[in-house]
């Protein structure tokens, strides 16, 4: 048993650490404010392999592990949590998925350059109709001679815009239920797809989110991501990744939170003496550390046993609900011991508050993370 | 090309606390950092190598420990390095160091060395200069720009105290740079994984062909006679004017102290 990083997740964790103080959080206030998708702060990122950590160094990635690529959405969401999902969604959910299960050509035609950040990565499973139901697809791939042709919406798809690459997922035979649903690979700019409406959100406002149209999207029939009707274990088996990714998104949101208030308490006094002297802020302060930690602890863990081989499905939905739920925890008592200047844009706390409560929601709801864990329990 | 960049390993200063009663460094749980004018050096370095073609090495002098900012600099992108480390070397001053260094040099090839300004732990910038003279080559401190020919000659902009120079000089020759010439690039995650398996050679004082009497606490003739904490001056103040009421606050205030 061991609960230090190693030497090498130690030194990049430094690095990732004075890359977020140094180019992300200058970038945060504005994003949020200007609903703007930093694209700059992504070229910066693909040039020093922060958008391929986990992947082999024969497909253009950093050769790292799922604890490096942890540690590096906790840190880029402690100050911003739009740059951590622009990683986490890009990683777990489009470069995941396809080095996982694509053919060698798909691998060697996409990963070295969604590794190198040359290209972003998207993942569209969500509809107006399936949500939490995933199972619900109502679009649908029909083969035609060499060809696929795709129907349908998706919906609320991370990086959608800027993306270039899309893991789609689409039925292709309605009277299979889930193992009629297949994944495919989508590129942008393939004629009948287009990017329909930019949604407006409470938080992560500069991250892209925006809905997909497939009107008979026609793609080449090597574009279909494992075999056909394997569509739906593919889609489970990314998302208990992704959760990793968002676990950490919220463990990076909390413990932003955490080290605002703590310098924030410090220096502010009421009744002659600062803040942080008085016990009530000690005992809160004192419990919402112990959640991080724990969150911590939990988010490493399902990291490390996914980087060992072990099954991680329980152990990825346990972190990310524990983690979002604290995120969302920390942050609201965050702004409440900043009082009203933590209600207003000249803290970063109100920010951090908004940005949480997506951690809840996305990815899967809490709910589902308590369907997946008490799946195991009881099975 | 073949360019020896020397770098240093010094606590961060900016993390570093006085002890109010003794007026001495508290050097506890202070962090180790790469000196910030040598991490200008190795950038100056690195550039040229990414624009012509050059293999980069680092080398330092210091106890074992200073293996770490040897990797960050393999991290960034150098190709080797080398830790001068051995008990002979220890208590030198800014002579015995550059007497160890120039000696570690001469068992090397290069056509540039490159030095940082001065260490933010000493505050010499000595050494740079010293290794120059040792190894009788032209030098150029005070570096905030460096432009190739991708020949044998270097165009470079040299600060001085109410400006600068630009000033050409042919390799072999020796550089001391300025942090604010260059932003340091990160370390690249790839680099930060394969770094750990590379080699940093170790060198002790038998490497290099430097007599002992030159080395470590015998080779320095500095000796120091008191340490001190400077006085803190008190905090000053901000005014945010307009320039023409700025000159005559200014004006108004060195009257009131009687400097003008």
């Amino acid at each position: 048993m061991n609960f230090e990083l190693n030497k090498t997740q130690d030194l990049f964790r430094q690095m990732i650490r004075e890359f977020a103080e140094k180019e992300v959080k200058p970038l945060a206030a504005e994003i949020d404010e200007q609903e703007r998708f930093p694209i700059e702060t992504v070229e910066k990122m693909g040039k020093l392999g922060i958008m391929g950590i986990p992947v082999p160094k024969q497909y253009g990635g950093a050769g790292g592990d799922n604890i490096m690529y942890s540690i590096a959405v906790e840190e880029l969401s402690r100050v911003c949590a739009t740059t951590g999902v622009i990683v986490s969604a890009h990683t777990s959910l489009c470069v995941a998925p396809i080095l996982e299960h694509g053919t060698e050509e798909q691998k060697n035609k996409y990963v070295p350059k969604l590794a190198s950040g040359e290209w972003i990565g998207a993942f569209g499973l969500t509809e107006p109709n399936a949500g939490t139901d995933a199972s619900a697809q109502q679009t649908t791939a029909v083969a035609d001679g060499d060809e696929w042709v795709l129907n349908g919406n998706k919906i609320f798809i991370t990086n959608a815009g800027y993306a270039h690459v899309y893991v789609i997922f689409a039925m292709t035979d309605k009277s299979l239920g889930t193992k009629g649903i297949s994944a495919f690979i989508v590129e942008k700019d393939t004629p009948g797809f287009t990017i329909g409406k930019k949604e407006m959100k409470l938080g992560i406002r500069g991250s892209a989110t925006c809905e997909l149209i497939f009107e008979n999207c026609r793609i080449p029939k090597e574009n279909l991501l494992g075999k056909i009707g394997g569509g739906f274990a593919i889609a489970m088996k990314t998302l208990d990744g992704g959760r990793i990714g968002i676990a950490s998104q919220a463990l990076g949101i909390a413990q932003g939170a955490m080290d605002e208030t703590i310098k924030y308490t410090k220096e502010r006094k009421q009744f002659g003496k600062s803040l942080s002297s008085f016990q009530n802020t000690q005992f809160q302060m004192a419990d919402l550390y112990t959640k991080v930690e724990a969150s911590r602890l939990l988010v490493r863990s399902a990291a490390f046993k996914k980087d060992k081989g072990i099954p991680y499905s329980a152990d990825a939905a346990m972190c990310k609900l524990f983690a979002a739920e604290t995120a969302m925890e920390v942050t609201t008592k965050a702004v409440q011991f900043h009082g009203g200047y933590g209600y207003t844009r000249e803290y970063p706390v109100e920010r951090m508050m908004r940005d949480a409560k997506i951690t809840e929601i996305y990815e899967g709801t809490s709910e589902v993370q308590r369907m997946v864990i008490s799946a195991k329990m009881f099975r | 090309m073949k360019i020896l960049v020397c770098i240093k390993q010094v606590p961060d200063t900016t993390e570093i606390k006085i002890n109010p009663v003794t007026g001495t460094l508290i050097r506890d749980g202070v962090p180790s950092i790469m000196n910030p004018d040598d991490k200008g050096g190795l950038e100056v370095a690195l550039r040229l190598k990414d624009e012509f073609g050059a293999e980069v090495t680092v080398i330092t002098m210091g106890p074992p420990q200073a293996d770490a900012i040897l990797r960050e600099a393999m991290a960034m992108g150098a190709d080797r390095a080398i830790l001068l480390t051995d008990r002979k070397f220890a208590g030198a001053d800014t002579l015995a160091t550059s007497n160890a260094i120039a000696g570690a040099l001469r068992c090397l090839e290069w056509d540039l060395i490159v030095a940082g300004r001065q260490a933010i732990d000493g505050d010499t910038a000595q050494v740079g200069p010293q290794i120059a003279e040792h190894l009788d080559i032209p030098q150029i401190s005070y570096v905030a720009d460096v432009k190739f020919d991708g020949k044998k000659t270097f165009r470079v902009k040299k600060e001085t105290e109410d400006g600068y120079q630009i000033l050409e000089v042919e390799s072999p020759c020796l550089f001391t740079v300025l942090a604010s010439a260059v932003k340091p690039r990160y370390m690249s995650v790839g680099g930060i994984v394969d770094v750990f398996d590379r080699e940093v050679e170790i060198w002790t004082a038998d490497r290099i062909s430097v007599e002992e009497e030159k080395l470590g606490l015998k080779g320095s003739p500095t000796k120091v006679k008191k340490a001190f904490a400077k006085g803190l001056k008190s905090a000053g103040e901000v005014h945010e004017i307009e320039p023409e009421e700025a000159v005559n606050l200014i004006i108004s205030k060195l009257k009131e102290k009687f400097i003008i």
